[in-house]
């Protein structure tokens, strides 16, 4: 007989400790599985974690969250090979409590979370695979098969945590086939710097950090570009949409380098030296990419389930785990207590996600992904932006200033934008965020 | 690149041996050398983060395991079903992320 917990969640990133955490918290038996030998160093991620979710889950959290630096300046740059315009914004207020984003290394940030599900009764099992699902005759989902011998484990509800490749997903047929053009391959460089430098140049003190998001840095393969600043290291890296990618015949490495080589981004980190080399997908697809979420004896959440938000003004992923995760515990545990964990049973889990910022904002911001990754957003609208900028602030003596309007129009015909696509683009922008 | 960098860019060797793996005794990505032959596109061997994929000259592909970072870009940009077959390492093995 097969050991049986009340649930068994697949994968210790944020999503699945979440989840085990308020299963264990409601006194459920739970067995938390991960094929790392420790929770985080399968993971890795574009930057930044948005704690406030842990608000209720673990009051005072950022007592003892371990933590890099508290992001208190946010810049968004769309660039050229030669130009860079930057939005920015920074306050103290984000340096201080409850704050807003922190950087934070994955190994000690999930090997953290985890603990709190441990502490709360959890079992934690690394260095395991969950290689399948165990199923009744009728389909349900009644445990998980792993590579360890004899590892077979029987559960009132599996929660697939497993990431973004979730085979068990694919396994249970919630996910139709992947598309490509819905994943973007994250790659970054760790670098280390002596935090005195890092505060120099990036202008911070003590425990702030600075958050960069660079648009037009990644050779026309859709994506996007990033550097955050850690306490003694700083991460630089791009997202590469992976079919424009394989289209390009681009090598990720030479595209790095040459965002690093830009010169608005070769000062802040020119001389580092290479930590840590890291790669990883990302599920960009938003609302309309997402599996279905629940089948007879399993949830999914986090990566898996595809809830990471990226909608170039807000990327945010972990924040999502970790709420869809505790959705999915939340649900589970109480539908182990109806003694009812069939689909039906476990449809609370959609609703409860409806309900919470989870799917608020992921519906409410479903068109944002294709419009981002769309050809005139990537390759036309950050030029012409800086053109106009360049128009702007370039002092023409002895010719007068040449008035924003003709600037404007001079650009967009440059960068081939007619006004019916400024318009179609302005109104689906426009319907998408607001 | 050029003479005047302002820092030397470290190799693709270097690059990949600031990565902590501990390698499987057996691969958890295997790739059927018959289709790759037929194969046009071969986007993995680009796009592959790692360069695990090479081209041999009589028009193959030679894969390597052990420095994968687990991600799953070869299998999503291969365009030919069941040429790459991906799975993870055995519980334990594998890449270890330290400072990502």
């Amino acid at each position: 007989m097969p050991e049986r917990f009340d649930a068994v969640v697949a994968g210790a990133g944020p999503a699945g400790a979440a989840a085990a955490m308020v299963l264990a918290r409601s006194g459920k038996s739970v067995c938390l599985l991960e094929r790392g030998p420790f929770p985080g160093s399968k993971n890795m991620y574009g930057g930044v974690i948005y704690g406030r979710v842990l608000d209720t889950l673990i009051p005072g959290w950022w007592e003892q969250v371990p933590v890099q630096r508290w992001i208190t300046r946010r810049e968004t740059r769309v660039m050229t090979a030669t130009q860079s315009l930057t939005v920015g914004y920074s306050t103290a207020a984000w340096g201080r409590p409850p704050y807003n984003g922190m950087t934070a290394l994955r190994p000690d940030f999930d090997r953290w979370l985890a603990d709190q599900a441990v502490a709360a009764g959890a079992v934690l099992v690394t260095s395991t695979v969950v290689t399948g699902l165990v199923r009744d005759e009728t389909g349900r989902v009644t445990g998980v098969r792993t590579d360890r011998p004899g590892g077979e484990l029987a559960a009132g509800v599996v929660i697939a945590c497993d990431g973004v490749n979730s085979f068990l997903a694919k396994e249970a047929g919630l996910y139709p086939a992947p598309d490509p053009d819905h994943f973007t391959l994250g790659v970054k460089e760790v670098l280390a710097m002596p935090r005195a430098e890092i505060e120099r140049r990036f202008g911070v003190s003590g425990d702030e950090g600075v958050d960069i998001e660079a648009l037009g840095v990644t050779g026309g393969i859709p994506g996007g570009g990033f550097v955050y600043t850690n306490l003694d290291t700083i991460a630089v890296g791009l997202v590469l949409q992976i079919s424009g990618l394989a289209e390009a015949k681009a090598r990720p490495e030479d595209l790095i380098a040459g965002f690093k080589q830009h010169p608005a981004i070769a000062p802040l980190v020119a001389g580092a030296e290479l930590k840590e080399y890291s790669a990883h997908l990302i599920p960009e697809g938003g609302y309309n990419a997402m599996p279905r979420l629940c089948c007879d004896g399993m949830l999914v959440a986090g990566d898996a389930a595809g809830m990471t938000l990226a909608t170039g003004l807000w990327l945010e992923g972990v924040n999502f785990a970790i709420g869809s995760g505790a959705a999915a515990g939340e649900t589970a545990g109480e539908a182990l207590d109806r003694g009812d964990a069939s689909a039906a049973g476990l449809s609370g889990y959609r609703r409860r996600l409806e309900r919470s910022f989870v799917l608020r904002n992921h519906k409410k911001l479903r068109r944002v992904p294709a419009l981002l990754l769309s050809d005139r957003m990537q390759r036309r609208y950050g030029p012409m932006f800086c053109d106009i900028a360049e128009g702007l602030f370039t002092v023409t003596d002895p010719a007068a200033k040449p008035g924003l309007y003709r600037l404007f129009r001079a650009s967009s015909r440059r960068h081939g934008l007619r006004l019916v696509d400024l318009a179609r683009d302005g109104w689906a922008t426009a319907r998408s965020l607001l | 690149m050029s003479d005047t960098s302002p820092w030397p860019e470290v190799s693709f060797e270097e690059r990949m041996a600031s990565v902590e793996f501990d390698v499987a005794s057996k691969p958890h990505i295997v790739v059927d050398a018959d289709v790759c032959r037929s194969c046009t596109t071969r986007a993995c061997v680009t796009a592959c983060p790692a360069g695990l994929f090479v081209p041999t000259h009589d028009g193959g592909i030679l894969f390597n395991y052990e420095q994968c970072f687990e991600c799953g870009t070869c299998y999503l940009v291969c365009d030919n079903e069941g040429a790459i077959s991906w799975s993870y390492p055995e519980g334990g093995h594998g890449v270890v992320f330290r400072y990502s």
